[in-house]
C-alpha cells in the first residue's frame, strides 16, 4: 500500500537525519539536520491524519524555533574541535545505551504487545470532516485550562527570555521616555520677535 | 494501514539516537539541547500513533501542549546559553563548574 511505502520512506529518512543531527562535525550541520528531522516527521504526522499538528510542525518548528537556533548556532563562535574531544571514546557507550533502550522499547512492543491489535482498520473519516475543527472543538472546550496554562507558560518564556539577554553596556545611547513625554512645548520652541523685512 | 507497532519502534529509536547524542556529545550545550528536541519529537510520535489507532483527538492534544512547552523551553535553553557565551565565551560544559557540582 502507499501509504505503508511512504511510512517507511520518510521513517528512514527520518532516522538518517537523526544520526546526522548527532555525528555531524559542525553545530549548523546539526541544526540542518534537525529540520530535516522535523520535515520528515510532519510528513509522518500527515500519514498518521495528524494534519493540523503536522503543518503547526513545519511552521512553528522548522519556522520559528529552528531559525531561532540557527541565529544563536551562527553567533556564537565554536571552537568545535575541541567541543569534540573524546567523541570516539563515547561513541561505543552512546551505541550500547542506545542498543539497550531499542531493545527495551522493542520487548514493551512485541512481547508484551500492549494489549492492543496492530492493524485496526480506523473508520475512514467523512468527506468535509476537518481535524483542524475537530482539534479546536475540543481545545476551547474540555482542554480550555491546559490551553490558558500554555498561554501563561509561552508568555513566561517571552519575560525570561528577555530579561536573560538584555543587558546595559557603558556608553549606550538610551531614550528615557518619561523625559520625552514630560517635555513641553516652550522647552523646545523659542518664539522670537522680529521686524518685518523691507522690500528689496 | 500503518501498524502501530512499526510507529512506535520508530520512536524508539528516534529517542535512542538522541539518548546516544547526549552521551557522544557530552561537551556541547548546543548538541545537548538538540538532542532533547529530538526527543520530545520521538514523544510525540507516540502520542501521535496511539491517537490515531485508538481514534481519539486527546492524544493531538497533548502533542499541542508538548510543542508548545517545548518552544519555550528551547527560547529559554538558548537565552541562557547566549548569557552564557557572553560570560564564558565557551560553551563547553566542562567549563561550567563554578558550582561545583
Amino acid at each position: 500500500m502507499i501509504v505503508n511505502l511512504l511510512f517507511y520512506v520518510f521513517a528512514a529518512a527520518l532516522v538518517a537525519s537523526a544520526i546526522g543531527v548527532i555525528t555531524a562535525r559542525n553545530p549548523v550541520h546539526c541544526a540542518l539536520f534537525l529540520v530535516v528531522a522535523f520535515l520528515n516527521s510532519a510528513v509522518i504526522w500527515l500519514l498518521l491524519e495528524a494534519e493540523f499538528l503536522a503543518i503547526t510542525l513545519v511552521v512553528v518548528y522548522v519556522g520559528a524555533v529552528m531559525v531561532l537556533w540557527l541565529f544563536v548556532v551562527m553567533m556564537m563562535d565554536v571552537d568545535v574541535e575541541k567541543l569534540r574531544q573524546g567523541f570516539t571514546r563515547y561513541a561505543p557507550l552512546g551505541a550500547l545505551v542506545a542498543l539497550v533502550v531499542i531493545a527495551q522499547i522493542a520487548t514493551v512492543v512485541y512481547v508484551r504487545r500492549l494489549g492492543l491489535e496492530d492493524t485496526v482498520l480506523v473508520q475512514p473519516k467523512p468527506a468535509g470532516y476537518s481535524n483542524t475543527a475537530a482539534l479546536g472543538e475540543l481545545l476551547y472546550t474540555q482542554y480550555l485550562f491546559p490551553f490558558e496554562v500554555a498561554a501563561v507558560i509561552l508568555l513566561v518564556a517571552i519575560v525570561a527570555a528577555i530579561t536573560l539577554t538584555m543587558r546595559r553596556r557603558p556608553g549606550q545611547k538610551l531614550q528615557d521616555v518619561s523625559k520625552q513625554v514630560a517635555v513641553n512645548a516652550r522647552d523646545r520652541v523659542r518664539v522670537v520677535k522680529m521686524d518685518a523685512e523691507s522690500r528689496q | 494501514m500503518i501498524p502501530l507497532s512499526h510507529v512506535l519502534l520508530l520512536s524508539g529509536v528516534l529517542f535512542a539516537l538522541a539518548v546516544a547524542g547526549i552521551f557522544i556529545n557530552r561537551k556541547n550545550v548546543l548538541l545537548l539541547l538538540m538532542c532533547i528536541e529530538l526527543m520530545l519529537l520521538a514523544v510525540n510520535f507516540n502520542f501521535i500513533a496511539f491517537a490515531h489507532h485508538l481514534d481519539d483527538l486527546a492524544g493531538q492534544v497533548f502533542v499541542f501542549f508538548i510543542l508548545t512547552v517545548a518552544a519555550a523551553e528551547s527560547a529559554i535553553g538558548l537565552a541562557i546559553l547566549v548569557v552564557l557565551f557572553r560570560q564564558r565565551r565557551s560553551i563547553n560544559v566542562e567549563d561550567l563548574d563554578t558550582m561545583r557540582g
